[in-house]
């Protein structure tokens, strides 16, 4: 530890020649304030405002509505399976990816990475085209019976399509940068492979795990544009909370929308604090590292 | 580091979050805070456990949707201003089918632009009746799935249109354009509001509306038709997606002068934004917009729901269900059992294959990529 | 498991792994299977399906006036938003991390908003802020400033949807830099200007490229906010996404395919030269 006098005294000079001039400082935190207020604050408090515009009752019946009920009940059921499918998806792919060097690896990243660069509704687009009855399986799976778009499993498809790089895309750069070695010292000292894996690379990892799901999983429940293109639109059976939003409005129920489209709010401001959660705890870890 | 350099996507893996931070701060944790870093992250995982648990448990318990639809339930794939009318019907069918001894049954129905629907029945979507807003839909169903019988208008009576409607004008209180008909859309100070005739079947009304219109009073002239309709198309301030859409552009925005709407969505937007907002002005001729129903027979017969399905699509057609169309602002096709004062105002309507000729003709040389419509929007 | 172990590529004689770990055939097994599964085989039916259209038909696609302005659009909305969301994303890293200041932390979290919220609220509740009679809409309008329903709509709705990439890529390397250079170069008599933009920008760029890149990527692909928004004219403000959606109203499917693969291979090559500046200047740079 420093001597705390010389600290205050080296905070005192960088202060003074490396920060802006307090006007300076000011305007690009009004900047930055006013920035955000208008493109994110005041969006978020209008979807609040237009909620409880009929008072509480009328938004807490809102929520109660049997069709409200059903498409929270769909979206965390697709959230449920879509965010672990995607979990063990992101850990397999990142161990072989930052565990091990192999041709092809940077070819394999961009691949998993794909899904982002594409449009929502092509992401709904292409299932259909699978799946459809016009599509390459369609007729195959009629002869089944089986129905995959317009129903539950055509809904997961398309979100885990959305969500899928999430969980890799958080742990990949995070053990690359780890290495493998603590894993080797591991197997040397006798442990298996898994023991390996649970006890040496799972703490390592398992803040940025998290953070991964809770990305994963907020996105999973928001998606519109790809679901909207495969759910079919059926009221009570194939409504996520999204889509519901956008039946309401479009029904004038405009009360009703937002109080949904509130929730799906307060999902996000739950993702919000439990990210700064993390984020606050890595914060320390990182503070006490730099000493 | 492999993912260093040219790497495409690998590069920006390391920004979106805070790996960087992260990384570096559990390289050199020291072994008093990693402890206490666990136990946080015991908290939070365990609070990640519960959250995905009673997702689950929230999911399963309470019976959540079956992705297979259920003998007894039929599906009415419908277009987008139809919710309120078909929420009604359903419910008069359903209990007049109980009465009647049928058992218990539920119509779900599904909304949507009239295009963007007919697709889901064509892929796939498991319809048992499609009660769409325009004929070429259903026809597009009828020929690229085979579903639906090629003469599927002459199944169900007056050309299997439980109802009609026709195309009214939604204005701002008092009307201050001035707007009485269709001639005043193309005047240059006013700003039209409708939906797009490629995905909605309100839009393919309208466009149909003026462009009859102009039929009548140019006659044979298809360039100054062209003119006419082109003109109102350059008063289009905003093109949405669907009816509703260009409802709430309308009528919650507060934007543009006109709304050219299916009738009953005119009456539904005075009693849903206020009668104190918005004038109705019915021009002096319209066109008889003609929403058809028929029943998917491909569908029914996989799932077992004919005689469901086929009693629906026959009740539409009771008096019963012509007093709901009524009340509904849609114009029913037997006025015969309604009292004068339900039924609808009287209107000089003209149909539209009388003037361009079958609904094949009309879809291709009008809304088709590169039809009429696309050469009036087109923009140098 | 089985089919794991076949999709193990180990066994090809010209691949290599190296590493002493065990479970590499079993995890990138999986990972492959699942990434064929879930984006390969759907991606495969697309360019399948556009295929059918055959070189003619892309040419007549690409050629199509309407098709173009859309392409236009997209492209040239999504670029000049996702600069502004960097631009205005360095200044707010900037701040968020260099000065401490009331409500940092929550301004901090809320970044991310974007994010997590669903398109269709995000562009519903957007709409409803700026439309001629909205909050902010109705100051603008009296200024004579319609920003709904025209390109200025688009850009609004991508530049919400493209901040939280811009902020987030830039942030952690702003934390990071170093105080001692910066304590040199006013040593050395560097204004403050001089030290930002000679000594402090430089080392922020690739990151505020790829930034750029991600919303660059996201903003092209959005439908669900900017829909509500756009007022959706032909060759005035709709987007190529709409237009995918148009061409399946039509039930043609080709065109729509052949839409969607023009724009997914477009959008590749703009973030591969994105890249490829990127590398570039990370070699300049030394390593950033």
């Amino acid at each position: 530890m420093p001597d705390p006098d010389l600290q205050r005294d080296r905070v005192y000079v960088s202060d003074s020649v490396v920060t802006e001039a307090p006007w300076a400082r000011a305007v690009i935190i009004a900047f930055a304030a006013i920035f955000l207020a208008l493109f994110l604050l005041l969006p978020l408090g209008l979807i609040f405002r237009e909620a409880l515009a009929k008072g509480i009752g009328a938004y807490w019946e809102a929520l109660t509505d049997p069709d409200a009920v059903t498409a929270i009940q769909l979206t965390l059921l697709v959230a449920a399976i879509a965010v672990p499918l995607n979990l063990v998806f992101g850990v397999a792919a990142s161990w072989a990816i930052a565990k091990f060097d192999f041709p092809g690896k940077s070819f394999l990243i961009t691949l998993v990475d794909l899904p982002f660069s594409v449009s929502p509704v092509v992401a709904g687009l292409v299932y259909v085209l699978l799946f459809g009855a016009q599509g390459l399986l369609g007729p195959w799976l009629q002869s089944w019976n089986i129905q995959i778009v317009f129903a539950l499993p055509g809904i997961v498809l398309a979100t885990v399509f959305v969500t899928f790089p999430f969980v890799a895309r958080e742990l990949i750069p995070l053990m690359q940068e780890q290495g493998a070695a603590d894993e080797e010292a591991a197997l040397t000292l006798g442990a298996s492979g898994l023991r390996a894996f649970l006890t040496v690379t799972l703490p390592n990892i398992r803040w940025a795990l998290l953070y991964g799901v809770l990305l994963c999983n907020a996105r999973a429940m928001g998606e519109f544009g790809a679901v909207s293109v495969v759910s079919g639109h059926i009221r009570g059976l194939t409504n996520t909370m999204p889509l519901h939003v956008e039946i309401l409005y479009n029904e004038y129920n405009f009360v009703a929308a937002f109080a949904v489209a509130s929730l799906l709010a307060i999902l996000a401001l739950v993702t919000l604090i439990g990210k700064t959660f993390l984020e606050w705890r890595y914060g320390e870890a990182i503070a006490h590292g730099r000493r | 580091m492999a993912i260093r350099g040219g790497d495409f996507f690998g590069l920006k893996l390391r920004g979106l979050a805070l790996p960087a931070p992260m990384l570096r701060g559990e390289a050199a944790g020291a072994a008093h805070q990693k402890v206490r870093a666990r136990r946080g992250f015991h908290l939070a995982a365990l609070a990640g456990v519960a959250v995905l648990g009673l997702s689950a448990a929230a999911g399963l318990v309470s019976g959540f949707p079956r992705p297979a639809l259920a003998a007894q339930a039929i599906l009415n794939v419908s277009y987008d201003p139809t919710r309120e009318l078909y929420r009604d019907l359903s419910a008069a069918f359903t209990a007049d089918w109980e009465k009647k001894g049928g058992g218990a049954i539920q119509v779900r129905t599904s909304h949507g632009g009239s295009g963007a629907q007919a697709r889901t029945v064509i892929d796939g979507a498991p319809a048992d009746v499609v009660t769409l807003g325009i004929p070429s839909d259903i026809d597009a169903i009828a020929k690229l799935t085979g579903k639906i019988p090629a003469d599927w208008r002459a199944k169900l009576p007056n050309n299997a249109l439980p109802y009609t409607s026709t195309v009214v004008f939604v204005v701002r209180k008092g009307n201050p354009k001035n707007i009485h008909d269709w001639n005043d859309l193309v005047r240059e100070d006013v700003g039209v509001i409708t939906p797009n005739p490629k995905t909605s079947a309100g839009g393919r009304w309208n466009f149909l509306g003026a462009w009859g219109y102009a039929a009548e009073k140019f006659g044979k002239d298809d360039a100054k038709i062209r003119e006419f309709v082109g003109a109102l198309y350059k008063n289009v301030k905003s093109l949405d997606t669907g009816a509703r859409g260009s409802t709430i552009t309308f009528a919650q925005r507060n934007f543009g002068d006109v709304l050219p709407a299916w009738e009953n969505e005119a009456h539904l937007i005075t009693s849903e934004f206020g009668k104190d907002k918005f004038d109705i002005i019915t021009p002096k001729t319209s066109i008889l917009a003609e929403p058809p129903v028929a029943l998917v027979a491909g569908n029914v017969d996989r799932k077992g729901t004919r005689k469901e399905a086929e009693a629906f699509l026959t009740f539409l057609y009771t008096p019963e269900a012509q007093r709901i169309i009524a009340k509904h602002h849609y114009r029913p096709s037997d006025v015969s059992a309604l009292k004068p004062e339900e039924r609808p105002v009287e209107i000089r309507l003209f149909r539209i294959e009388d003037l361009l000729g079958g609904w094949d003709v009309i879809q291709k040389t009008y809304f088709d990529n590169g039809g009429v419509f696309d050469q009036l929007t087109a923009r140098k | 498991m089985s089919v794991a172990a076949a999709a193990a590529p180990a066994r090809r004689p010209f691949f290599r792994k190296t590493g002493a770990l065990p479970g590499f055939g079993l995890a990138l097994g999986y990972a492959l299977t699942w990434l064929g599964l879930i984006v390969l085989l759907p991606l495969a039916a697309l360019f399948l399906r556009a295929s059918s259209a055959g070189l003619a038909g892309f040419a007549a696609t690409l050629s199509d006036p309407r098709v173009q302005h859309a392409l236009l659009i997209s492209f040239g909305v999504s670029a000049v938003a996702s600069i502004a969301a960097s631009l205005a994303g360095l200044v707010i890293a900037w701040a968020l991390t260099r000065y401490d200041f009331p409500g940092r932390r929550v301004i901090d979290a809320m970044v991310d908003l974007p994010f997590a919220l669903p398109t269709a609220v995000a562009g519903i509740a957007l709409a409803a802020l700026y439309a001629p009679d909205g909050l902010l809409g109705a100051p603008l309008a009296r200024l004579g400033w319609q920003v709904v329903y025209n390109p200025i709509g688009i850009f609004i709705a991508m530049v919400f949807i493209g901040l939280p990439y811009a902020v987030r890529t830039v942030q952690p390397l702003i934390a990071e830099l170093d105080r001692e250079l910066e304590e040199a170069a006013a040593t050395l008599g560097a204004s403050r200007l001089q030290t930002v933009f000679q000594i402090l920008a430089p080392p922020l760029i690739p990151a505020a490229l790829t930034g750029l890149a991600l919303a660059f990527a996201r903003a092209l692909g959005e439908y669900g906010s900017v829909i509500f928004i756009a007022g959706n004219l032909p060759g005035v403000s709709e987007i190529a996404p709409l237009l995918i959606v148009i061409k399946l109203s039509e039930f043609d499917y080709t065109g729509a395919t052949v839409i969607a693969v023009i724009m997914l291979i477009m959008a590749f090559l703009v973030l591969l030269i994105i890249n490829l500046i990127q590398a570039w200047s990370r070699r300049r740079m030394g390593n950033a």
